[in-house]
């Protein structure tokens, strides 16, 4: 059984309040693919605009967003998407 | 109608009026988003565009056709290309300015960091500029992160010759004001005469040709040769042909100075001007000179300048007024509003013969444009 993401079954992603308005209000949603830039395409194909305000033009996380892959914080939109993990979509610290 | 489309560090607020003495206030959108900039396209008097971002999340464009009820977002917002040398992303937009009035659905916006953004469908899809932004010099106009606002560096003040879509200008802070006669495709500085204290004097005696820091500049709507400057060093005018600014802002009372962020011309007289001088000395407080707000006026070309404060508090009211935030109507008379970053929206509408406070307790005011809605 392969260790990464079966895009037939999907992610759970887990959505901050600040992307909610892209999701119709939904906290979760799933999205297929293999690695976390694979699971931002599909969340951008389902969410129009949900990508360009999580990661820039030069793919990079933008700076008041931390993603976590099962749990863990990561900027590699290459990573592997583990069967089974969640990603988790963060607001960070931020504002005044 | 007359509207106020008022962009705050929170949110979009629109006030209207049919008579200017009895205001209606619409709002928030985007509660707790940070918008920089709300325009009415001049040409069908229906589109708005908003400049808007998230503390957490990139920037965008929204389009509303319906006055601001409701809004969309653009499908490509501003953005440099994937993969580009020197790694730029926007980081807000900034800017917006309508196209010219035979280009309809044309605007343009300027970000941070400094970029130059066309929209030919309405601000539905954006692309870059590459005359400007990719132009060999650019890098040394917009220069460092040491020539640039604390949250970034600005492209602003983006004005389309009324009689020629081709002939554009913009600004920068830092980096100074350019001009281009093919749309964009290519540009060369205008900063001749513009002092920059900032920086020591050349050694072989020369000019600076960039890097100077405009706050905003504004081009006369009927003579469009005539453009005023409030700049970080003073207060300018130019008569175009003529490459070299002049700066008439000496001609403020030197109590005061003629430091400020907003400039505002008359419509139809181009020898009028408005502008809130700020405090531009020691510490750079940036607010009212000795926190009793007054806008000045001149009505021949700088030569001389008046005070305009009747209405406006007496004393203790420090206010910054941000240089998007000073703005007029094209009624006879006309009527100014200025928007501070305390969140108070002021008017006059006899042309500053006195002022009076529309709103208070709004967020931080970021700009204040003004449309005629069909």
């Amino acid at each position: 059984m392969s260790a990464v993401g079966d895009p037939r079954r999907g992610t759970r992603v887990i959505v901050p309040t600040q992307l909610r308005g892209y999701t119709a209000g939904a906290s979760e949603v799933t999205a297929a693919g293999a690695t976390l830039a694979e699971v931002l395409v599909d969340l951008d194909r389902q969410f129009p605009g949900f990508r360009f305000r999580v990661i820039d033009e030069q793919d990079r996380v933008r700076r008041h967003v931390i993603i976590f892959v099962g749990g863990e914080r990561c900027d590699d939109l290459g990573a592997r998407v583990p069967a089974g993990a969640d990603v988790q979509i963060v607001g960070a610290l931020s504002g005044g | 109608m007359l509207s106020l489309y008022i962009a705050t560090r929170k949110g979009i607020w629109i006030a209207s009026s049919e008579d200017r003495r009895t205001w209606a206030l619409r709002g928030p959108s985007f509660l707790g988003q940070q918008c920089h900039h709300v325009v009415l396209d001049p040409r069908n008097r229906k589109t708005l565009l908003a400049a808007s971002r998230q503390w957490h999340l990139g920037p965008t464009v929204f389009r509303s056709d319906d006055g601001g009820t409701t809004w969309k977002e653009a499908a490509t917002p501003p953005q440099f290309p994937k993969g580009e040398p020197r790694g730029r992303a926007v980081d807000h937009v900034f800017w917006l300015t309508p196209g010219h009035a035979s280009e309809p659905g044309v605007w343009y916006a300027g970000t941070s960091p400094k970029g130059l953004f066309r929209s030919d469908d309405g601000g539905v899809t954006w692309a870059p500029i590459s005359g400007f932004n990719d132009h060999p010099e650019q890098a040394k106009w917009v220069g460092s992160d040491k020539d640039e606002t604390p949250d970034g560096g600005k492209l602003h003040s983006i004005l389309v010759d009324p009689r020629d879509p081709a002939h554009l200008y913009l600004s920068m802070s830092g980096g100074g004001t350019f001009e281009s006669s093919d749309r964009g495709g290519s540009w060369r500085p205008l900063n001749l005469g513009v002092d920059m204290d900032f920086a020591p004097p050349k050694t072989d005696g020369t000019e600076y040709e960039y890097g100077h820091d405009p706050h905003c500049v504004v081009q006369h709507p009927t003579s469009p040769d005539r453009l005023w400057m409030q700049n970080h060093c003073g207060i300018y005018r130019i008569d175009r042909p003529s490459n070299r600014w002049v700066r008439v802002g000496r001609a403020m009372p030197k109590e005061i100075g003629d430091i400020g962020f907003g400039i505002v011309t008359h419509p139809r007289e181009p020898d009028t001007a408005w502008v809130f001088p700020m405090d531009g000395s020691g510490d750079w407080p940036r607010t009212s000179p000795g926190g009793k707000p007054a806008m000045y006026v001149t009505r021949d070309g700088g030569e001389t300048w008046q005070r305009r404060d009747e209405g406006f508090p007496r004393e203790q009211a420090w206010w910054t007024v941000k240089r998007q935030a000073l703005c007029g109507d094209a009624r006879d008379p006309i009527g100014l509003y200025l928007g501070t970053t305390n969140g108070e929206l002021w008017a006059t509408t006899d042309e500053g013969a006195s002022f009076s406070c529309l709103f208070r307790h709004l967020p931080h005011i970021y700009s204040v444009t003004v449309g005629e809605p069909a």
